[in-house]
């Protein structure tokens, strides 16, 4: 108590000042760090569309990839990143999808189901490499599919799973109960309540959470890696499209393949300068894919949000 | 619903082709790693320890830059701003790893070859200072989305104690939004240590028991990649031992997320 007593009001007054200066001073200091790292963020992006500008043209997206910097192009990556995007687009859906209503709308709360959300959500932090060693000793080996565009397909579209289910199912957990009750209330089945109102008012979510998961599979490098794609291919993938009888072919989905990471991870690797010059072109091109399709997300969303008023 | 099983089946069962040719002793205590020369040695620890190390790098950077910027986007910033800069930030987290090698390789080295001058081409300080600015946004948005759950009476009431905004935020809002911020450290951690591409690209694939961030190293995901790149038949010893090292990061990231399980169990604060 003798502490206390000694104290003077101007004490107290140069302690009040002294702290009000610190909380000022944390603004300041708050304000710089989240500049600074904006703008190192955005240095290094300008730098890299900087060291890549030489290279943009016709002739980059149109040419294999070649023994000399300056002829070499992206063509069979981008060919092959876009049928990947496809058949992991074509499997991460429904699959998703269907996880999400089960967990949502069907499944009886029990520790089974418990067992399952612990999983679902553990599954989002397994290191991405993972995914690639399952999919080298599962789809590539034991059920032999090789190191092929269906494998990598799949194994992207297992990688984005938890984020196409979390978001399906935050998209139909926000459809009011009062919407499913009066379905009910008409007479409709489970089913028939799903199909018929809750799967509409949840489609914008449903379609971020597969964009959003489209866009961290297409920048994925490891797990591809890990199953086997090659770095150098001088040829495309045979057509899916095809003028004759049954004019769909399926034998690209077991074609060899590269993608766009690949090929820049490739082209940083060698020593010689005028490589690097290819890979922040590849990089930067990359990079605005993803940005480009997080964009679009944000949007779908932000439509669908508006559309609808409960 | 069946991947987990089946990533924790198929590591065991291959990795078990491995433990068969080498002994569990040689694989936790040998301090060599060289699986693909003719005299083999296979000791896991100079992987465990080029991980560690960016790991820890990588830590160093983030918590204290990511906790900062949370305190300061959800104590101290305008709502605008916070909804403005949030999905920015985010956008960061989206941007391929690649990418991120590549600056660590081509620019941040340089840089830091200015300042310390015999750095190596190849190092684990600029990979895991990368890795750490590319996890800031993790853990800052995490952290600020626990900080926000703290309800508002609390600060109030210290508010009308006279405190400052920022000792509300250190002595209140931290503690009471503790078992949210080691969950989103926990988050961070397991981003760092299964990060692949940053440290293929940028630290060099030469195993090396070291924990001197300046020295070039391999890490667990850097060996997996090294390997995957060339062309090896299937079912032989350096095809198994990816196998071994990936069951290694699958325990090391479990035993963090165990800590951190506890950890928020411990502290977790009831409102």
């Amino acid at each position: 108590m003798a502490a206390v007593a000694q104290l003077t009001l101007e004490d107290l007054r140069a302690g009040l000042g002294w702290r009000k200066q610190l909380d000022k001073l944390f603004v300041i200091v708050g304000l710089l760090v989240m500049i600074a790292c904006l703008a190192i963020l955005a240095i290094l992006f300008l730098d890299l569309v900087r060291d890549g500008a030489s290279r943009f043209g016709w002739d980059f997206f149109t040419s294999f990839p070649s023994r000399k910097a300056e002829r070499a192009g992206i063509l069979s990556a981008a060919v092959g990143t876009t049928m990947i995007m496809f058949v992991t687009a074509l499997v991460a859906l429904p699959v998703g999808v269907a996880a999400a209503i089960y967990l949502e709308e069907y499944a009886p709360k029990n520790w089974f189901t418990g067992i399952i959300e612990i999983n679902v959500t553990n599954l989002a932090g397994v290191p991405s490499i993972v995914y690639g060693l399952l999919a080298l000793g599962l789809f590539v080996y034991q059920f032999g599919l090789g190191q092929s565009v269906l494998s990598a397909g799949l194994t992207l579209a297992l990688l984005i799973l938890p984020i196409v289910i979390v978001a399906t199912r935050e998209a139909l957990r926000s459809v009011p109960k009062a919407i499913r009750e009066a379905a009910y209330g008409l007479g409709a089945t489970r089913w028939e309540v799903t199909r018929d109102h809750v799967l509409p008012y949840s489609t914008g979510g449903i379609l971020t959470g597969l964009i959003l998961g489209l866009s961290r599979a297409i920048g994925e490098t490891a797990p591809i890696i890990t199953i086997g794609a090659l770095s150098f291919i001088a040829f495309l993938p045979p057509s899916p499209v095809s003028g004759e009888f049954p004019f769909l072919n399926f034998e690209w989905l077991r074609s060899e393949f590269t993608a766009m990471p690949i090929q820049m991870f490739n082209w940083v690797s060698r020593p010689d300068q005028a490589f690097q010059a290819n890979a922040a072109a590849a990089g930067a091109i990359l990079l605005g894919m993803t940005l480009l399709m997080n964009a679009l997300a944000i949007w779908i969303r932000y439509r669908f949000r508006k559309r609808i008023n409960w | 619903m069946f991947t987990t099983l089946a990533i924790v089946a198929i590591l065991v069962y291959e990795s078990s082709g491995f433990f068969k040719h080498v002994s569990l002793k040689e694989f936790l205590t040998d301090t060599q790693w060289t699986p693909l020369f003719a005299e083999a040695h296979y000791g896991i620890l100079p992987l465990v320890a080029g991980t560690l190390t960016t790991t820890m790098v990588a830590l160093v950077v983030a918590v204290p830059l990511g906790l900062t910027i949370a305190i300061y986007l959800s104590e101290f910033a305008s709502h605008r701003l916070r909804e403005t800069v949030k999905p920015i930030l985010e956008l960061l987290g989206a941007v391929p790893t690649v990418v991120y090698g590549y600056f660590a390789l081509l620019i941040v080295t340089p840089l830091l070859q200015m300042i310390i001058p015999n750095l190596p081409g190849f190092n684990m300080l600029s990979a895991g200072l990368v890795i750490g600015l590319m996890i800031i946004p993790y853990v800052s948005s995490v952290s600020e989305d626990a900080m926000r759950a703290v309800p508002r009476y609390m600060r109030e009431g210290s508010y009308a104690m006279g405190a400052t905004r920022l000792q509300t935020a250190l002595r209140v809002v931290v503690p009471g939004a503790f078992s949210g911020l080691a969950a989103a450290f926990i988050l961070g951690i397991s981003r760092a240590v299964g990060e692949t591409m940053v440290v293929a690209i940028a630290a060099g694939m030469q195993p090396n028991l070291t924990f001197d961030p300046r020295e070039p190293a391999a890490t667990i995901t850097a060996y997996i990649v090294q390997v995957s790149l060339g062309d090896l038949p299937h079912g032989s010893i350096g095809y198994q031992s990816i196998f071994a090292a990936g069951l290694v990061l699958m325990l090391i990231t479990l035993v963090f997320n165990v800590i951190g399980f506890f950890l928020t169990r411990r502290f977790r604060e009831a409102y």
